[in-house]
C-alpha cells in the first residue's frame, strides 16, 4: 500500500487521471481493473474487515469495547502520547529540511536534478531494516562515530536508545517522502507567476510567502501524511535504535500480536487509525486542490 | 505620443549558450507611445521585453528609463508592469485579492484599495467579478483581470507579452479594441509584443519588426505595409510578390524582362533589386491593355476578394481582386507606379527572409 501511494504522490497526476478515464474505449478497458479490485479486495478490505472484528470482539466472540478501551490504560496512554511526539518532532524536522532542498532543486537549472532526485531516492532502493540496523551500528556505544570520537580524544555521543536516535531513524528513512512531493509541486508552478509577483512589487520573501508557499501547500500536506503517518505507526526504528526502554504504540501493537493477543492488537489498530484519520481530516482542509493529502 | 525618450535600449546583447538571441539591438520607446515588437517566434521580441520588465539580464548593454540605467534593477523595483502571456493569475487568490496584490506589497490603505478594485474591474467590463477565482473565468475574462492587475499599479509603461495568443479569432478582434481603449483612457505607453502581424497592424503607434536577433524595421502601421525595407519585413507583413529585379534608371524597372514605370529613385543604374508588390495591388484587364500577359493558373474563394495565381513570364504572380478571372483565361497584368515598392538586395545573411512557419 505504500508503494502505491507513493508512486501517486511523486508522479505528476495528468488531466485523465485527475478526470476519471477518459471517455474513449472506457468500456472495452473495464475489464483490466478486474485484478487490481481482486487485489484490493484480498489484501485491503478483507484485512481490515478481520481487524475490524478482532479490535470489537473477545476471545469468546462477543461484541466489546474493551480493546478499544485499552488505549486508556497508562502504559498504553504514555506510548501512545510518546510516539505522537516523536513523530511530530521528526515531521517538523523533515520538512525544514526538505523544504529547502526541493527550493534548490527547482531554482537549479541544471541536467544533474534527475541525479539529485535519484539520490534522494537511491536508499530507498535498499532494505529499510539493513539501513535501519546500519544507523544501530553507526550510533552504539561501541559503534563507528564513538570509535572516531575516541581516536580524537573527543567526548562519546550517546544518543543510541534514546528519544533522538528514534527521530534521527524516522528522518532518515522518510526524508524522501517529503522532498519528492514539495519538489514536484514546486516544479509544477509556472515561472510566470513568480514572475509576475515580482512584477507587481513582491521582494523575494513576499513572492515566498504569499504566492510559492500557499500554491506548494498541497506537496507540503502530502509531504507531512507521508512521514507523520508511517513514523507514528513505526515498531522496527523504536525496537532498533530505541533499545527495550523506549516503547512506542506501534511496539505495543506489535507485542500484542506477538503475544498471541489479537484482540488487544487490533484495538489499539483501531484507535491509531482515528488518530490517522483525524490528522488527515485536519489536513485535508488545508487541501483545497485535492492534490496530495486526499489519496490517503 | 511625446517626443520624450521614456526607455532606451542601448547595445543590448543576449545569448543563451551558443544560441544568440539579440545582437547590439538599440531602441527607444517614447511616452505614450503604443510600440509593438513582431516578428516570427524566436526572433527576440519576448526576450526584450523581459530584458525591460526585469526577468532577463542582457549580457551587456543598458536598459535606460527616464535617464536612469536599470538594467541590474530588479523587477520589483521597476515602474512598469507586465501581462503574462499565459496570464499568471494566482490561483489560490481571489479577483480582488489578485488585483489587490500590489496595492497590499505597497502598504495602501484599505479604502484606496477598495476603489482601485472596483475602478479596474469597471475598466476592463467585469463588474462584481471580486469574489471569484481565477479558474472559474474563461480564458478572456482572465485575461483582463491580468491587465486590470497590472494597470492599477498606475505604472508608465504596461508590458504585454502575446497577451492575445490564447483567445480564439473573435475575441482576439474585440480585445484588440478593449486595449486601445484601455491604452487611450490610460494614457501610458504601452509595450506590445506579437507574432500577429494583424494586430500589429490594427493597434501600434510604431511597429518594430525584429528577425533572428536583428530589428528589421522600425515604422509606422503604413511604413512598414507600404514600404517594406527588405524582403522579410515584405514577406512577414502580409502577403507580398517579391520578384528579384533590375533597376534600369530612377522611375523604371525591369520586372522579368518587361519595363514598368515606377516612383522610387536613387537606386543607381542597372542595379539588382527586389520588388514588392501587394496582391491587392495587381489589376487584371484585358490581355492587350495590361503590362504582361499571363494565364491565371488557380483560383480561391477567400471571402472579401479572390485569391488568384497568374503564371506570367516565368513567375507566379498572386493576386486579390474582387472580380473573378476563371481558370485558364488569359488576363493582362497592371501595376500603378507607386504600388511598385522596390528595395535593395540583402547585404548580409541576417537581413535575408527566412522561411516562415506561421
Amino acid at each position: 500500500m505504500k508503494i502505491r501511494n507513493v508512486l501517486n504522490t511523486i508522479t505528476p497526476k495528468t488531466p485523465s487521471q485527475k478526470n476519471g478515464a477518459g471517455s474513449l474505449g472506457i468500456r472495452n478497458t473495464k475489464w483490466l481493473s478486474f485484478p487490481y479490485i481482486l487485489w484490493m479486495v484480498g489484501f485491503i478490505i478483507i484485512p481490515l474487515i478481520v481487524i475490524l472484528y478482532y479490535g470489537l470482539t473477545t476471545n469468546d466472540k462477543l461484541l466489546t469495547l474493551d480493546n478499544i478501551k485499552s488505549i486508556l490504560d497508562p502504559i498504553n496512554l504514555r506510548s501512545l502520547r510518546l510516539a505522537l511526539e516523536l513523530s511530530f518532532v521528526s515531521t517538523v524536522i523533515c520538512l525544514l529540511l526538505a523544504y529547502p532542498l526541493a527550493m534548490i532543486l527547482n531554482k537549479s537549472k541544471m541536467k544533474s536534478n534527475s541525479f539529485i532526485v535519484m539520490i534522494i531516492i537511491l536508499p530507498m532502493w535498499m532494505n529499510f531494516l539493513l539501513r535501519t540496523i546500519a544507523w544501530q551500528n553507526i550510533l552504539e556505544r561501541t559503534g563507528i562515530i564513538n570509535t572516531v570520537l575516541k581516536f580524537f580524544n573527543l567526548p562519546m555521543l550517546n544518543i543510541i536508545n534514546t528519544p533522538s536516535a528514534i527521530i534521527l531513524g524516522m528522518v532518515y528513512n522518510f526524508l524522501p517522502f517529503m522532498v519528492l512531493p514539495i519538489y514536484n509541486v514546486l516544479i509544477k508552478i509556472d515561472k510566470d507567476i513568480i514572475n509576475a509577483a515580482r512584477d507587481l512589487g513582491a521582494n523575494s520573501i513576499q513572492t515566498f510567502l504569499k504566492i510559492i508557499l500557499p500554491l506548494s501547500l498541497p506537496g507540503v500536506i502530502s509531504g507531512i501524511t507521508m512521514v507523520f503517518v508511517p513514523s507514528l505507526t513505526t515498531f522496527v526504528i523504536s525496537n532498533i535504535l530505541g533499545g527495550s526502554k523506549i516503547v512506542l504504540i506501534g511496539n505495543v501493537i506489535e507485542q500484542q500480536f506477538r503475544i498471541g493477543n489479537w484482540h488487544a492488537g487490533s484495538g489499539l489498530s483501531l484507535v491509531l487509525m482515528i488518530f490517522i484519520l483525524i490528522s488527515m481530516a485536519i489536513l485535508s482542509k488545508y487541501d483545497k486542490e485535492g492534490e496530495g493529502g486526499s489519496i490517503w | 505620443m511625446t517626443d520624450n525618450k521614456l526607455i532606451n535600449l542601448v547595445n543590448i546583447s543576449k545569448s543563451y549558450g551558443d544560441n544568440i538571441v539579440l545582437d547590439e539591438l538599440n531602441l527607444y520607446i517614447r511616452e505614450n507611445e503604443f510600440l509593438t515588437l513582431l516578428g516570427p517566434s524566436g526572433c527576440g521580441k519576448t526576450t526584450t521585453l523581459r530584458i525591460i520588465g526585469g526577468f532577463e539580464n542582457p549580457d551587456q548593454g543598458q536598459v535606460i528609463f527616464e535617464g536612469k540605467d536599470i538594467t541590474r534593477t530588479a523587477p520589483n523595483e521597476r515602474q512598469l508592469n507586465t501581462v503574462f502571456q499565459k496570464y499568471a493569475l494566482f490561483n489560490h487568490l481571489t479577483i480582488a485579492e489578485n488585483i489587490a496584490f500590489g496595492l497590499k506589497i505597497k502598504k495602501k490603505s484599505k479604502a484606496y484599495i477598495d476603489d482601485k478594485i472596483k475602478y479596474a474591474l469597471k475598466l476592463v467590463n467585469l463588474d462584481g467579478f471580486e469574489n471569484r477565482m481565477p479558474n472559474s473565468l474563461s480564458g478572456g475574462q482572465q485575461q483582463r483581470i491580468a491587465i486590470a492587475r497590472a494597470i492599477v499599479n498606475e505604472p508608465k509603461v504596461l508590458l504585454l507579452d502575446e497577451p492575445l495568443g490564447a483567445l480564439d479569432l473573435k475575441l482576439r478582434q474585440d480585445m484588440q479594441y478593449e486595449l486601445i481603449r484601455l491604452k487611450n483612457e490610460l494614457g501610458i505607453t504601452f509595450i506590445y509584443v506579437t507574432h500577429d502581424q494583424e494586430e500589429a497592424l490594427t493597434m501600434s503607434d510604431t511597429i518594430v519588426v525584429m528577425n533572428q536577433g536583428y530589428i528589421q524595421q522600425i515604422g509606422t502601421p503604413e511604413d512598414i505595409y507600404n514600404e517594406p525595407q527588405n524582403a522579410f519585413v515584405a514577406d512577414f507583413i502580409g502577403e507580398s510578390n517579391i520578384i528579384p529585379s533590375i533597376m534600369i534608371e530612377d522611375k523604371l524597372v525591369n520586372i522579368l524582362g518587361t519595363n514598368f514605370a515606377c516612383v522610387d529613385t536613387g537606386f543607381g543604374r542597372n542595379k539588382p533589386v527586389d520588388v514588392v508588390i501587394r496582391p491587392e495591388d495587381i489589376d487584371l484587364v484585358k490581355p492587350e491593355e495590361g503590362t504582361i500577359k499571363g494565364v491565371v493558373t488557380s483560383l480561391l474563394f477567400k471571402g472579401v476578394h479572390y485569391e488568384m495565381e497568374v503564371h506570367a513570364h516565368g513567375h507566379d504572380w498572386l493576386v486579390h481582386s474582387t472580380d473573378l478571372s476563371p481558370v485558364g483565361s488569359e488576363v493582362g497584368i497592371s501595376v500603378d507606379p507607386y504600388d511598385i515598392q522596390i528595395m535593395n538586395k540583402p547585404e548580409s545573411e541576417d537581413e535575408e527572409a527566412v522561411e516562415l512557419e506561421i
